[in-house]
């Protein structure tokens, strides 16, 4: 029975171990008890997720809206909603897997009892993740229920949105990962949110085209993920569905599974000496 | 006897600084295995690198016939771990804690409801199902502690300081709990501080200091050995050191006992500490007690005096 003893060097992974070669389906116990926790609470969080992009949408889509009139030949509140869907799902799983993620990584040693069981290190990095997404499907759920009743939603491919709320909330779950694995402290998070998901929120075509930015600040905004999201959902939105989605949601699948990757990996440097 | 747990030249460096220095030890079925020392003797690194906690430097570790890390998911189905920290699910409350950790065990549901309430019945927190956590005493908290650790029927429990903070209560009735499951097969590995508590439970113990193993056997052993059957305490008087006071007594002490100073105590350890009393010039004013010699002795002779922080 007897195995060759470990080698000298720390092993942040071991010889002939893939990176994520640890998964498996127990991350959804983690998943699962991130679901139980939410069921307590879940008024006050969905009214949180929903309440700021719903002002946006009101006070931008009313307000300015009135002065803008159309874009691209549609009303300025309807150009804004399916980006503010995105929005809503970015904040949603962000929230959740650098405050909450850091809370349970720190001063709750939730991840170290549950290191204690069979579940490994990657399946509870994956099961905080597939929380974070589900977060995001949750709050874009909650935003297209209210913007069909203010009669915001016009086409079918609309419900598709559902699933792109879920892909973007995987995506910034897991940048938002890297980052609690990083972090110091909960001050840490507020550089996060201004330096990072601030100009994502403001510069990813939510607002206004990204065409309508220089060439530079243009090429700038194709580097954010939420770009990409916003083009997709836009797209639903407004019907007119083709191919170059397709693009736009390989771009986020790609990123995604790298942020991932880096996750477990910064994850596994913080908490195993 | 079965081994449960073999560890050889076991190593544990976090940078250049060595936390358990080539130790090595075995523990066998339905033992009950202690660690004692001083804080920062390497004891709760030795508890997390067993529990697949912590990756292991140097040498090797086998739990349960696999070695750690490598076999990390079928060794931590087989055993049981109750860490230093509590680390309950806070979110959560009493039942559920177990039922959720029931889900990371993959116990199905039924048979998990099961045995949590047996578990909290077992531990005499029946009453408190519904509590939350933050509602518990300290005492209750570890109770849980050690229930949640059970819940997938370990071969091996873990305690990394069972009873810290705990009232003589709350550790009593600890103490009574962990040996009922020695007697039910448990093999029981413990660190503690406590010395009347690696008295009570430990069948065999080591203690350790600055990352290895000073001395290892059973408690009673350990005391004759290392400290005689019988102590003989005499404290200073303000004027006085070792020898004045050795002086100032006689001096006719019998072969056989030795002689340690504290700051204000001399200490006479001996097989016999009768013959060491009628030997000596006391006055009826002089502070002595004349009392068995006990774990603790050993474990200062053996770690000094000085405080550890």
């Amino acid at each position: 029975m007897s195995e060759p003893a470990s080698t000298g060097r720390p092993m942040l992974i071991r010889k002939g171990e893939r990176l994520l070669g640890n998964l498996s389906l127990r991350a959804f116990t983690v998943w699962y008890r991130d679901i139980k926790v939410w069921t307590k609470f879940y008024k006050a969080s969905i009214l949180g997720n929903l309440g700021e992009p719903l002002l946006y949408l009101l006070a931008m889509g009313w307000g300015l809206g009135r002065m803008v009139g159309t874009v691209n030949g549609i009303p300025y509140i309807e150009f804004l909603a399916p980006g503010l869907i995105c929005s809503a799902a970015m904040y949603a799983a962000t929230f959740e897997c650098t405050f909450g993620s850091f809370t349970r990584m720190t001063r709750q040693s939730t991840f170290d009892a549950i290191l204690a069981t069979p579940v490994s290190l990657e399946d509870i990095v994956a099961g905080e993740i597939l929380w974070g997404g589900t977060k995001g499907f949750l709050s874009g759920t909650a935003m297209l229920l209210v913007m069909s009743l203010f009669g915001l939603v016009n086409s079918f491919w609309a419900v598709l949105a559902l699933g792109l709320a879920f892909l973007i909330g995987l995506l910034f779950a897991s940048l938002s990962m890297i980052v609690t694995a990083r972090a110091p402290s909960y001050d840490f998070f507020s550089y996060y949110f201004t330096l990072v998901i601030a100009p994502m929120f403001l510069f990813s075509g939510i607002f206004f085209p990204v065409t309508n930015l220089p060439g530079w600040a243009q090429t700038f905004s194709w580097f954010l993920p939420l770009t990409h999201g916003v083009d997709i959902s836009r797209a639903l939105f407004t019907g007119n569905v083709d191919w170059s989605i397709f693009a736009d949601l390989l771009w986020l699948t790609v990123f995604s599974v790298l942020f991932f990757t880096v996750a477990v990996r910064e994850i596994r440097k913080r908490i195993i000496l | 006897m079965t081994t449960v747990l073999s560890a050889s030249d076991l190593t544990k460096r976090f940078g250049s600084f060595t936390a358990v220095d080539g130790i090595s030890f075995n523990v066998g079925k339905g033992e009950c295995f202690g660690f004692l020392g001083p804080n920062g003797a390497g004891k709760t690194t030795t508890m997390r690198m067993i529990t697949n906690h912590l990756p292991v430097t140097e040498g090797s570790l086998s739990v349960l016939g696999m070695q750690v890390m490598a076999n990390a998911r079928k060794v931590k189905a087989r055993i049981g771990v109750v860490p230093q920290e509590n680390n309950l699910d806070t979110d959560l409350k009493v039942l559920d804690n177990l039922l959720i950790y029931s889900r990371y065990h993959g116990i199905p549901m039924k048979e998990a409801r099961k045995r949590a309430l047996q578990l909290l019945e077992f531990f005499q927190l029946a009453d408190h199902v519904k509590s939350p956590i933050t509602q518990l005493s300290g005492g209750m908290q570890r109770r849980l502690l050690i229930a949640r650790a059970l819940i997938n029927e370990p071969e091996l429990l873990i305690l990394d300081e069972p009873t810290t903070g705990l009232d003589p209560q709350a550790r009593h009735v600890i103490w009574q709990k962990l040996r009922q499951l020695q007697s039910q097969g448990v093999t029981l590995i413990l660190t503690t501080h406590y010395m009347d508590e690696a008295q009570q439970l430990c069948d065999r113990l080591v203690i350790m200091d600055h990352g290895r193993i000073l001395i290892e056997g059973s408690p009673r052993d350990l005391i004759t050995k290392h400290a005689g059957n019988e102590v003989v305490e005499i404290r200073l008087r303000d004027d006085e050191d070792r020898e004045s006071c050795l002086d100032a007594i006689g001096g006719m002490i019998p072969e056989g006992t030795e002689v340690e100073c504290s700051a204000d105590t001399l200490y006479l350890y001996s097989p016999d500490a009768t013959k060491v009393l009628t030997g000596l010039a006391l006055d009826s004013n002089r502070t002595i007690l004349h009392r068995r010699a006990t774990l603790e002795d050993v474990f200062l002779r053996l770690t000094g005096r000085d405080l550890r922080e």
